[in-house]
């Protein structure tokens, strides 16, 4: 510049941190049993402990339900079925339905703060996606309750009975609701078992089912680790199963209920490719790759998880990924600032860890972001693998964490064979400029879900499930009301 | 014409689409990021020192032009901690008076030529614009591109013009003004991006302040990540100055997020970094008065310049 002497140098100017206060809710130090409307201990009297993965601390203790527990809830929940809720008009359910979305709305910071407190979970995602999207699932069902004859034109919908739900530790609030919502709007009752990880938010519901004055034993919490579960599915008083996890555990329900009239939904793993055409806009792709992969630590069984990029964008896709990667900010999941958090468990936390050393035994090239981690916690830094083959684990194999196994394509119909070359058919991903793409594409991936130009986008009208090893059934929408009703 | 012939001829009008839903996503995303305390005030005077302080008005006197520049000096009375501004921008013939009264500081004098700010003129016109303002003792020439041959979509025209201007500029630094109110969308935005850097933009520039919107954070973003490209393609770095419709320090601050996190630190410095803005820096300094006293005080403790 002429005759100048302004600064040329760059500045190091970078962010405050921002920590959302715990300090305006106080958390009970042991948790029991939600049983018939109260909290009571486990019949054994065994608890364990719930960690916060960001900081290896106990934040409570949690009853730990045994098969006796089991039957008290499913009794519990059969008379209240018999004797009240399905004697109940639609119209009067749906109003228990709207208050418990409103006390969501209303104890939404706690909630929001417990989540990422006991999940590891940025307060970012907490607050502007799990818990708004939790009371937006109950304000829809509510809106259902008194409309299933419209819902199924022609038929007469009844409730099917007592539920059994069991769900994962990733959207422990969300997945409460997912699953309860439809069960109670149309007529059933509930036992639930949140995961061994993350049952605090399930047990604060529990309190807000109270606060609402749900009959009780309509909605009734089990807390426990993988034998409760067991113990749940294999109780005979069940009319219906719902499980949400790994494709593991889904077959040996699965097996479990075989012989029994028990219904059973399941919504399982995933290894979902994410499709960029070299016509794409670019950036906002890039975008939808660190939405896809490290949205919740990569904790998502609908993940992004397998990207194939067009060869003739690879390059450039890849440059602009890294130096978008290098901008996540890892660390305290209660700052406001923080883009990715903990990782859930210890267990989680090796098993990544497990997969990062796999992919590299099987020559693939491991690339991750030099952000500093917290010492202590579970942290891993998002990560992805290039050099990659079909044939390499870390494509075949879901990891459900903050990595990435990243592919190129030629043309359309190899995108596609390498998209639905996998056991599993919960989402997909698309990224062009081009309309007739995009429903090329959409009609030729097996996937319950298709995202075109964006990723990782959830409401209660959408149905959500998968096919092959990722389950059977939808959750959303009039599809997920399917499975609690019995049409006549 | 041999030079500008040149530019027309190697032009790359490579599409680069933009999605207006994933930008809308991104600059609400980068919304969120925490700045206050220590963060903010460090904030605010990068973002001061990076303020073209414009006056673009007909009715701009001697007396107001030198106003301004003594505002652009001493942002404001009593606080010794503050920095300069990057600039003052003003009509080519109130660069000498500028130029005169901001003898031996390290503020530029920037100058809107090329019939500024429709653009409808002869090139001949806009081209003696320039050479005038240069001659004045412009240090930076704010140019406006021809909207009406961009959008009929003679983009060899639009750049062989940005071409002969940045010829006419000499040593001053050429600022190119897409007026992205005009553009009507982000592709277009993208792709007047590319041309003006692809001619010789030292800077490409959102808006006159003439037209509304001006100076949106998705505008901006679309620029950045055009700049972001150039850069990557030809390692040189061009730089970015949104002006019109910054409404305040919190605008302000979101975008030294998006420029950190699109281009950079490296991009965080005024020879990279401009701001255009007239009223702007007052609520700046109202905010870092806040910052420093506790409390908020009123806009009749900021001097209107």
């Amino acid at each position: 510049m002429t005759e100048t002497n302004i600064s040329t140098k760059g500045s190091d100017w970078g962010y405050a941190p921002a920590p959302e206060s715990a300090d305006h809710f106080k958390l009970n130090e042991q948790y029991g049993l939600f049983i018939g409307g109260k909290f009571v201990p486990a019949g054994s009297g065994k608890r364990f402990a719930t960690i916060n993965p960001a900081n290896e601390k106990a934040l409570a203790q949690i009853a730990d339900a045994g098969e006796k527990d089991v039957d008290k809830a499913v009794k519990a929940a059969r008379t209240a079925y018999e004797k009240v809720w399905r004697k109940m008009s639609g119209r009067e359910r749906g109003k228990y339905l709207y208050r418990i979305a409103r006390i969501i709305q209303e104890r939404a910071r706690e909630l929001a703060v417990v989540e990422s407190m006991d999940g590891g979970k940025p307060i970012r995602e907490s607050r502007d996606v799990d818990i708004p999207l939790a009371a937006a699932h109950f304000f829809y069902h509510a809106g259902w309750a008194d409309k299933l004859g419209y819902a199924f034109p022609g038929k007469s919908a009844s409730p099917i009975g007592v539920a059994g739900q069991i769900i994962p530790w990733n959207f422990p609030l969300l997945m409460v609701a997912w699953k309860v919502a439809p069960a109670l709007a149309c007529g059933n009752t509930v036992v639930l078992k949140p995961a061994e990880t993350t049952p605090l938010t399930a047990l604060l519901f529990a309190e807000i089912c109270q606060e609402a004055g749900l009959p009780d034993g309509v909605f009734n919490c089990i807390t426990g680790a993988g034998s409760t579960g067991a113990a749940l599915v294999k109780h005979p008083g069940l009319d219906k199963v719902a499980f949400t996890g790994s494709t593991d555990v889904g077959k040996a329900i699965q097996k479990s209920l075989a012989g029994r009239s028990t219904k059973l939904t399941l919504e399982l793993g995933g290894k979902a490719a994410n499709i960029i055409f070299e016509d794409a806009a670019i950036d906002q792709a890039v975008e939808g790759i660190i939405n896809g992969i490290f949205f919740n630590q990569g904790h998502v069984c609908c993940a992004g998880s397998r990207l194939l990029v067009q060869e003739s964008v690879e390059q450039v896709v890849v440059e602009k990924l890294k130096a978008r990667m290098e901008h996540l900010i890892v660390g305290d999941p209660l700052d406001k600032n923080t883009d990715i958090g903990a990782i859930n468990s210890k267990a989680q936390c090796e098993r990544i860890r497990d997969y990062l050393k796999v992919g590299q035994d099987e020559g693939a090239e491991l690339f991750q972001t030099k952000c500093p981690v917290p010492e202590k916690g579970y942290w891993i830094r998002p990560s992805f693998f290039t050099k990659v083959a079909q044939s390499h684990r870390i494509v075949q194999e879901e990891i459900f964490g903050p990595v990435l196994a990243i592919q190129s394509f030629r043309t359309l119909d190899e995108a596609l064979e390498k998209a639905n070359n996998t056991p599993y058919g919960l989402s997909g991903g698309v990224w062009t400029d081009k309309g007739a793409k995009i429903f090329k594409v959409t009609r030729g991936i097996k996937a319950g879900v298709i995202w075109a130009n964006t990723f990782n986008k959830f409401d209660p009208s959408s149905p959500f499930g998968g096919y092959k090893e990722s389950g059977y059934g939808r959750e959303g929408g009039r599809h997920g009301l399917r499975p609690y009703v019995e049409l006549s | 014409m041999s030079s500008s012939l040149a530019i027309s001829t190697k032009l790359n009008l490579q599409a680069h689409p933009v999605d207006e839903v994933g930008i809308r996503e991104r600059v609400a995303r980068l919304a969120t990021r925490s700045i206050k305390k220590t963060s903010k005030v460090e904030g605010l005077k990068l973002a001061l020192s990076m303020v073209d302080l414009t006056t673009l008005e007909g009715a701009d006197t001697p007396g107001k032009v030198r106003q301004l520049c003594t505002k652009a000096i001493h942002l404001h009375s009593g606080r010794k901690d503050l920095p300069m501004v990057a600039a003052v921008c003003v009509y080519p013939t109130m660069v000498r008076i500028a130029r005169e009264a901001l003898q031996g500081t390290s503020i530029q004098v920037a100058a809107v030529a090329t019939a500024f700010p429709s653009g409808m003129n002869p090139l001949a016109v806009k081209l003696e614009d320039t050479r005038y303002a240069v001659a004045e003792g412009a240090h930076e020439i704010d140019m406006v591109i021809s909207r009406g041959d961009f959008l009929r979509g003679d983009y060899a025209r639009v750049a062989d013009e940005i071409g002969q201007v940045k010829g006419a500029c000499g040593k001053a630094h050429l600022k190119v003004i897409l007026e992205t109110g005009e553009l009507g969308t982000l592709d277009r935005v993208r792709l007047a991006s590319d041309i003006a850097m692809q001619s010789g933009a030292d800077f490409i520039k959102t808006s006159t302040g003439k037209i509304q919107p001006a100076a949106t954070p998705e505008v901006v973003l679309v620029m950045l990540q055009a700049i972001s490209d150039f850069y990557r393609k030809t390692g040189k770095r061009i730089g970015m100055k949104p002006a019109g419709g910054i409404a305040n320090a919190k605008a302000a601050l979101n975008l030294l997020i998006m420029v950190r996190e699109v281009l950079g630190p490296a991009w965080l410095t005024p020879s990279l970094f401009r701001i255009g803005a007239s009223k702007l820096p007052n609520d700046m300094l109202m905010q870092l008065e806040k910052e420093r006293t506790g409390v908020y005080q009123g806009l009749d403790y900021f001097s209107n310049d």
